[in-house]
């Protein structure tokens, strides 16, 4: 090609690294990696620190690959939402095919290096979450269920599950527990935020609580959600990862958080619109440290544990 | 000259060699310290069977 051929416009959206990170999905990622290093912390097996980094960032990697074979198989409804339009796929800067084969390959290779590195039950279960999330979710549930939250969330909560089992090889009731906080923690997070943030699911034919059941009986939903979802975070505490610190914590965040989704529960539309969702804002808030403090106070009980207190 | 100009595709190339770059000595680097860890540790060294230990509840 000589220079005088040379189209700049053909080149503008080149992709840069950054582009093909973008594919991983790094902000779910940060989710993964801290789950995960809790439930390979609060095993009462001690791993070697080379080994539970390996094993955290297989995890993560493989987490990343399920992000990009999801934005592989979701390119099509990615384009039409104003939150997803920017994504490489629809902005032009990654094509489909290099993102199935980004995805595919990261997938084997968290996989086998995870199996590796740690035990095969822990790459059982990593590839088992990325299969449930790419498959089960994302080509088959997601698009057809309202409850697709539901079972999306399902494949969040793996990684604490994953990061125990790489410690102990083993799959115990406080390992299932810890992910069956993530797992119902998620729909009152997410339907929270659907109450009210204007989501643009419609647009891409993707069925949402709020649209096909309405609006009244997402509020029943969070209810009923965060009420199964205290007792198995408080049932937590009495398993070998609990404790004064993480009990205390449970006891006082899910009575907040039970007393937001009352509140939700309560309420309708004309008295959330009057004081702009004031009530199902601070309850979506209240989410955010909720997860983060309960995976914290066990983090605080392991390293309360390793010091022998 | 023009051709010491640098093209936006320049610089998204030289990024994405740099990334390339990077994470293939990462992945050197994670499969040598994972083999000297295990290694060291005996993880390769035939053993006799042992009992497990439970760690469930």
């Amino acid at each position: 090609m000589s220079d005088a051929s040379f189209d700049s416009q053909a080149y503008e959206n080149e992709a840069q690294f950054g582009d093909y990170f973008a594919l991983l999905k790094p902000r779910v990622m940060t989710l993964v990696v801290f789950t995960a290093f809790v439930g390979l912390l609060a095993a009462p097996v001690a791993v070697h620190p080379f080994i539970g980094f390996c094993a955290v960032l297989f995890i993560a990697v493989g987490g990343g690959a399920s992000g990009a074979l999801n934005m592989w198989y979701d390119s099509d409804i990615d384009a039409v939402m104003k939150r997803t339009a920017k994504r490489p796929i629809p902005a032009g800067k990654v094509t489909r095919d290099e993102a199935l084969a980004i995805g595919l390959t990261l997938s084997v290779f968290a996989c086998v290096f995870l199996g590796l590195a740690t035990n095969w039950l822990a790459a059982g279960l990593l590839a088992f979450t990325i299969f449930f999330y790419v498959v089960i979710y994302t080509m088959w549930l997601k698009r057809i269920t309202p409850q697709n939250i539901v079972i999306g969330g399902a494949a969040g909560a793996f990684p604490p599950m994953i990061g125990w089992a790489a410690a102990t090889g083993d799959i115990s009731t406080a390992s299932v527990l810890m992910f069956c906080l993530t797992f119902l923690w998620t729909p009152p997070h997410f339907w929270a935020l659907a109450l009210f943030v204007r989501m643009d699911y419609d647009n891409a034919t993707v069925p949402m609580l709020t649209v096909t059941h309405g609006r009244r009986a997402t509020r029943v939903h969070i209810l009923v959600y965060t009420v199964l979802l205290a007792l198995f975070a408080i049932g937590l505490g009495f398993t070998q990862v609990g404790g004064p610190v993480y009990l205390t914590v449970a006891l006082v965040l899910n009575a907040l958080f039970l007393k937001g989704a009352v509140q939700i529960w309560r309420r309708d539309e004309d008295a959330s619109e009057a004081d702009n969702f004031k009530v199902e804002k601070s309850f979506f808030k209240l989410s955010l440290l909720y997860l983060f403090a309960h995976f914290g106070a066990i983090l605080i009980e392991a390293g309360l544990d390793r010091m022998g207190w | 000259m023009g051709l010491s100009n640098e093209h936006e595709m320049h610089r998204r190339r030289r990024s994405r060699n740099i990334g390339v770059a990077v994470t293939l000595v990462a992945f050197v680097a994670l499969v040598l310290g994972l083999t000297m860890v295990k290694v060291t540790r005996g993880d390769f060294e035939k053993r006799p069977p042992q009992a497990e230990v439970s760690n469930g509840n």
